[in-house]
């Protein structure tokens, strides 16, 4: 009975933590949207974090603050030299050349004995607990709503609406497009360590181009029009399944397809009636109330 | 002169939008831009504000050279514009579209605002008074929190030449602001042209109401095909023949 308890509390203890480091791949995801830039680069990063912060832990006595740092510094390094001429492109072009990026690393790792190729990195110790992942989450989630409504977070906004008129007013987008693509870099990077020690592996396959598409829905899923959307996107998702889960085993349900028919049909209820995400929830329950009131006054 | 356009051309493909195009604009100075449709007046504003490179030619700011860069180094010196086919930010309200004007004036770093300094605050209390002010010069004080896709035809030209204003600048590009106002907008914004040339600014003019540009313009330059048909003063600009034959003689 303990045994099973303490299991239960280990399996909820991990969602929680995959939680909060998807909410950072979601906010990775989000730095570039907020600029109005569909980059598909973040699992690349992602993957360069996990590995490098892997090799780090493994081969030196680095603390884990340290290694976070490099997890977070390298792949926003490696952003600056791909942004500038990627950057360039536009809409679906940006996206196509973001996802070869993305594909590049990992077959790069595919390829790579020294982190042995496709098995990958295993045996990394436990590093990642749950107040560092919240404590990074917080600190990227506050960048985020102190850069909003600031000089460079409307020049951000700007160049989402209109970048050639933007630019007419003095702001340098190339600038801009490319800080953001750094920062998103850098979360990805950070989420990666933080999982590679979390789930005590790294492998290629778990940065695939699914993987980075799951960045995005848990964006769009929560809404792009504030940095809140993202977060509640990747805790709304990240849980949906643990949920059905538990559920499913409380009324006697197998798990299985219905399940993940379910899953897949909840996902599409909150893009067919919530445009702009989950995010938008309250203000939508509000105006639907306002107006059952004005229907019930006009009676 | 504070901006000239010095024998500046531009073809696309095979087309001569502009051809050896010269003129000067003087601080304080309201100058017109006419021509009939297709003479390239839309080109050449392009051209001052970068979105267009020219072929040929040189545009200075204060002798400094403009072509060739790219548009936000232009604005940054002091070029700003409105457009003939209003491009508002139109998610923005009305009063963040003329906060997002101001850029081109403001330096205030990052970091007092993730610290909440009152520093941060008070600069963004100041640049929201500026806007407010220019709205309300404006005349849509009370539109400011309007989302501006919701405007008028004629109010968001106004947000616009106000979010023109709001980045300070020497020189300021209008290209028809008037299409599609009521005479009574129309006069208030002859009005506001005189004003913005009475503090310094230079005034770059390109409008297709003639008794608008005839009673507010200092200098007109008349353009056709792309090429400089006619330069001068109201006055003679509508006494040339060339000018008369072809432009005023069909239009007027």
């Amino acid at each position: 009975m303990i045994a099973a308890l303490q299991e239960l509390f280990l399996t909820w203890q991990s969602a929680i933590g995959f939680v909060g480091i998807n909410g950072l791949l979601a906010l990775s995801v989000y730095a570039t949207l907020s600029c109005g830039q569909l980059s598909l680069a973040n699992a690349g990063f992602m993957a360069i974090g996990a590995f490098a912060s892997a090799l780090l832990t493994q081969h030196t006595a680095l603390p884990f603050a340290a290694v976070l740092a490099v997890a977070a510094l390298l792949p926003a390094a490696v952003a600056v030299p791909l942004g500038l001429p990627v950057l360039r492109l536009r809409g679906v072009f940006l996206a196509i050349a973001t996802i070869g990026f993305g594909e590049m690393v990992r077959l790069g790792f595919v390829n790579w004995d020294y982190t042995n190729g496709a098995l990958g990195l295993v045996g990394i110790p436990q590093r990642t607990t749950l107040p560092v992942v919240y404590l990074l989450l917080v600190a990227a989630a506050f960048l985020f709503w102190r850069l909003r409504g600031s000089r460079h977070g409307q020049a951000l906004e700007a160049i989402r609406e209109d970048e050639a008129v933007a630019r007419t007013l003095a702001i340098d987008s190339t600038r801009y497009k490319l800080a953001m693509f750094v920062l998103g870099a850098g979360l990805a990077g950070l989420a990666g360590a933080l999982d590679a020690h979390l789930t005590f592996m790294v492998a290629p396959s778990g940065f695939g181009f699914g993987r980075v598409v799951e960045m995005l829905v848990y964006a769009v899923v929560g809404g792009i029009t504030s940095f809140i959307g993202p977060v509640i996107g990747a805790a709304f998702l990240t849980l949906l399944p643990e949920v059905l889960r538990v559920l499913g085993e409380l009324v006697g349900v197998e798990p299985g397809p219905l399940r993940q028919f379910l899953n897949g049909a909840i996902l599409l209820a909150v893009i067919l009636f919530l445009p702009h995400g989950l995010a938008s929830l309250p203000r939508r329950l509000r105006r639907w109330r306002e107006r059952r009131k004005g229907v019930a006054l006009a009676a | 002169m504070l901006l000239e356009v010095d024998a500046v051309g531009r073809s696309f493909g095979g087309v001569q939008a502009v051809q050896s195009a010269s003129f000067g604009v003087a601080p304080g100075e309201v100058h017109g831009l006419i021509g009939p449709n297709g003479a390239g007046k839309t080109t050449l504003l392009n051209l001052i504000s970068g979105l267009v490179r020219p072929t040929q030619g040189t545009i200075q700011l204060r002798g400094r050279r403009l072509d060739g860069l790219p548009p936000h180094r232009v604005a940054a010196l002091g070029v700003t514009r409105t457009f003939q086919n209003i491009r508002l930010f139109p998610e923005l309200s009305a009063l963040e579209n003329v906060i997002v004007g101001a850029h081109r004036t403001r330096r205030a770093p990052l970091w007092p605002r993730l610290l909440f300094a009152p520093t941060a605050a008070r600069e963004e209390r100041a640049v929201r008074a500026r806007a407010a002010a220019l709205l309300e010069r404006v005349g849509l004080a009370e539109r400011a929190g309007e989302r501006s896709a919701n405007l008028s035809y004629g109010e968001q030209r106004r947000v616009e030449i106000a979010r023109a204003l709001a980045a300070d600048p020497a020189v300021l590009l209008l290209d028809e602001p008037t299409a599609g106002m009521s005479r009574g907008e129309v006069e208030a914004i002859a009005r506001l042209i005189r004003d913005v040339a009475r503090e310094g600014r230079a005034v770059l003019l390109v409008e297709h109401n003639l008794e608008l540009v005839m009673g507010v313009c200092d200098r007109i330059t008349v353009l056709d095909f792309g090429k400089v048909l006619a330069d001068g003063t109201p006055a003679e600009v509508r006494a040339d023949p060339a000018v008369i034959a072809a432009y005023l003689g069909s239009d007027a």
